[in-house]
């Protein structure tokens, strides 16, 4: 027990150090996105990631959101396991034929209103897997999308932005 | 060292037909008649050969039929057997008795290119779903990928159980964390599950067929993303695959390059991977922990080479990115900071012990049936397995074993345990190795241009990624086109390994198995 806490304080706060031109952008980024979280969602958004086709590696950098650097639960923000709870869904793709029922079913089980936002190049415009018997394409051809943040994978700083972007 | 050749040999004799179009060299090819494929299967068996690989290739277009192919490994020897199947006639015989992959490799060649393995014991369709329509069958020349699938009505015939107490827990394909879709089926009583069946196949986007339509410049990028944590492996394979067949040799320093980034994913998926497996037993304390080791290597990725995961820097013929003196002053500083740190969190892993109820002994896959199943990589090598393309297939630096030195960590446990600390001590040999190599990267190019390849040969290449071996097997068309990529991700093979680990566990334990394996969706779904 003692190491564990003896790593936890020499670990410290890892989170915002703002030396960095990178934690500067981060410290911007979500000050103004807990703002927007606060007045518009009672200060907590709840999202619900869908992989409707992707590589994984979209979902890498979504799960680097939550890490202790980024620390996204500290604007408001946190992931749920079920949609039922959502407001905002952060869907990757392109959505593969054998997602497509299981994602539509998923956007249906969202409560309105709702938000989705399409993550990812892949999700944005179907990338480099297009259309094809398999792959549909990009997620607006399946359900309705309010925003896209595209990269290949977007780094978690240009999630927060694109989240901060689609709230605004 | 071709102990498997001579096999083929001694039993088929003249029969057996050496293909002088497989590339490199040190991989061989024959083939045999189609009804005694599974006599050479055999033959591989007694020989104590692992199947690596089996699949299909349209090969209409030289007018020949189709191929079936199988790939056989023992040591550091790969011997591929095909047959040839007449158009008028799609059958071959099946290989799933003798060696159990076979069981999916079939069911996707029969799904996908319309072949019938005769005596295969399930005839479901595999990663093809049932709303598909019958005739659909992409990989074959005369289907049209561009064109939207109709659907029709069907379901899929799951395995029940039945019995007083007898209960079902469906999950999924969208699964309550952040990760890829797919769909598990417990069958349980009380809390022990009796059986699991795992249906993949959800996020198959058609990616083998894609690398048909691409050029095969563009098919390193493709294959850069058929799974996105294992990106630089994936791209070396592709390019190893396709420069061997080109006849290029990429230079000394590029090898290296590519060993460096290969090595730097390895540390960062692993460090995930323990945090995540600590997590799943609720030790959240680790998941942070290693989690900002690993945000600090992504983020020296993105500094020192322009991408987190350091994706679309293999190219064929070499890599775009080469390190300088700063560069590499960076990276050493980086390995001695997680260097002491990650001894720190392995000593607390280690100590903990409401940690070591959880891990040892849960999710056990026993040295016998680890080798029963073909497993590869972190699987394979905590049950017992000795198999590692950087030992027994390497390409330089690897080569070089006096000088590497690598200790591959072999456990026989099996259990959950065994598989995190096969990490944990990969995480340290990466270390090691990746200080090594800084210190004695050659100087030089770092990129050669790669010609086409010619007509109607192959290409083949194994490389160790973080979850273990993947391979490539790429064919060029009449006019030196891509004609088949056949990819084979770690997880083709060890998915299966999951379903009969978790078997006498309790339900709980499952997303803690799991997490032991962490085998990709969409590099077995394709």
């Amino acid at each position: 027990m003692i190491r564990i806490l003896r790593q936890i304080f020499r670990t410290g706060v890892v989170t915002e150090p703002l030396q960095s031109d990178l934690d500067a952008e981060l410290w911007e980024v979500g000050t103004r996105l807990e703002e927007v979280i606060r007045k518009r969602f009672r200060r907590s958004l709840t999202i619900r990631q869908v992989d409707a086709g992707s590589c994984n590696g979209c979902e890498l950098e979504i799960h680097a959101m939550n890490n202790p650097i980024y620390n996204c639960e500290r604007f408001g923000m946190h992931f749920t396991a079920s949609p039922r709870f959502a407001d905002l869904l952060l869907v990757t793709g392109p959505v593969a034929h054998n997602m497509e029922i299981a994602l539509r079913r998923t956007y249906d089980a969202t409560p309105a209103p709702k938000l989705v936002i399409a993550v990812g190049d892949c999700g944005c415009t179907g990338g480099i897997f297009g259309q094809s018997y398999a792959s549909l394409g990009s997620i607006d051809k399946v359900i309705p999308v309010d925003a896209c943040i595209p990269g290949c994978p977007p780094t978690p700083t240009a999630l927060l932005n694109g989240i901060l972007k689609a709230l605004s | 060292m071709s102990m498997l050749k001579e096999a083929i040999i001694s039993v088929f004799g003249e029969e057996a037909r050496f293909d002088e179009g497989q590339h490199p060299v040190s991989v061989s090819s024959c083939v045999v008649k189609r009804g005694r494929f599974a006599e050479a299967a055999r033959v591989m068996k007694k020989a104590y050969a692992l199947l690596a690989a089996e699949w299909a290739a349209d090969e209409t277009a030289f007018g020949r039929g189709f191929g079936i192919y199988a790939c056989y490994r023992w040591g550091a020897e790969y011997l591929i057997v095909k047959t040839e199947v007449p158009s008028d006639d799609l059958r071959f015989p099946s290989l799933a008795k003798k060696f159990v992959p076979a069981f999916r490799f079939e069911r996707q060649i029969q799904s996908l290119m319309g072949i019938t393995p005769t005596g295969h014991p399930d005839t479901r369709p595999w990663i093809k779903f049932e709303d598909w329509p019958a005739d659909a069958w992409p990989l074959r020349k005369t289907f049209d990928a561009s064109k939207p699938m109709a659907r029709v009505p069907g379901e899929y015939a799951w395995v029940r159980a039945e019995g007083e107490g007898v209960y079902e827990i469906p999950v999924g394909p969208v699964h309550a964390g952040i990760i890829e879709p797919g769909h598990f089926r417990f069958q349980a009583l009380g809390e022990d599950v009796i059986n699991l069946e795992a249906r993949l196949g959800y996020v198959h986007k058609g990616i083998e067929k894609r690398f048909e339509s691409l050029s095969w410049k563009d098919g390193a990028l493709l294959a850069g993303r058929v799974s996105g944590d294992t990106t630089v492996a994936h791209s070396i394979a592709y390019c190893m695959a396709l420069e061997s067949m080109a006849g290029c040799s990429p230079p000394e320093r590029a090898y290296w390059l590519r060993a460096l980034f290969l090595e730097r994913e390895r540390i960062a998926n692993h460090l995930g991977d323990i945090g995540a497996i600590c997590n799943d037993a609720a030790f959240a304390f680790m998941i942070f922990q290693m989690s900002r080791l690993r945000e600090m290597i992504v983020s020296t990725n993105q500094k020192l080479f322009g991408h987190r995961f350091i994706m679309d820097r293999v190219v064929p013929g070499g890599v775009t990115v080469d390190i300088d003196a700063a560069g590499k002053k960076e990276i050493l500083t980086e390995m001695d900071m997680l260097s002491k740190d990650f001894e720190r969190l392995v000593v607390i892993y280690d100590e903990h012990s409401s940690l070591e109820d959880r891990v040892r002994d849960t999710g056990i896959l026993t040295p016998e049936r680890a080798r029963e199943l073909c497993v590869v990589g972190v699987v394979a090598r905590a049950s017992g397995l000795n198999l590692d393309c950087r030992i027994f297939n390497p390409f330089p630096p690897f080569d070089q074993h006096h000088y590497l030195e690598l200790d591959v960590p072999v456990l026989i446990s099996g259990d959950v345990h065994a598989r995190a600390w096969v990490r944990i001590q990969e995480v340290r040999e990466s270390i090691r190795i990746i200080r090594k190599f800084l210190e004695d990267m050659p100087e030089g190019e770092i990129a050669v241009p790669v010609a086409l390849p010619r007509p109607d040969i192959s290409g083949f290449a194994a490389v160790e990624g973080w979850r273990g071996e993947i391979i490539y097997w790429l064919q060029s068309g009449p006019h030196s086109e891509v004609n088949r990529c056949m990819v084979r991700d770690p997880s083709s093979v060890n998915w299966l390994a999951l379903e009969l680990a978790v078997l006498g566990n309790i339900v709980p334990d499952f997303p803690l198995c799991n997490k032991s394996f962490n085998q990709s969706y969409s590099g077995h779904d394709l």
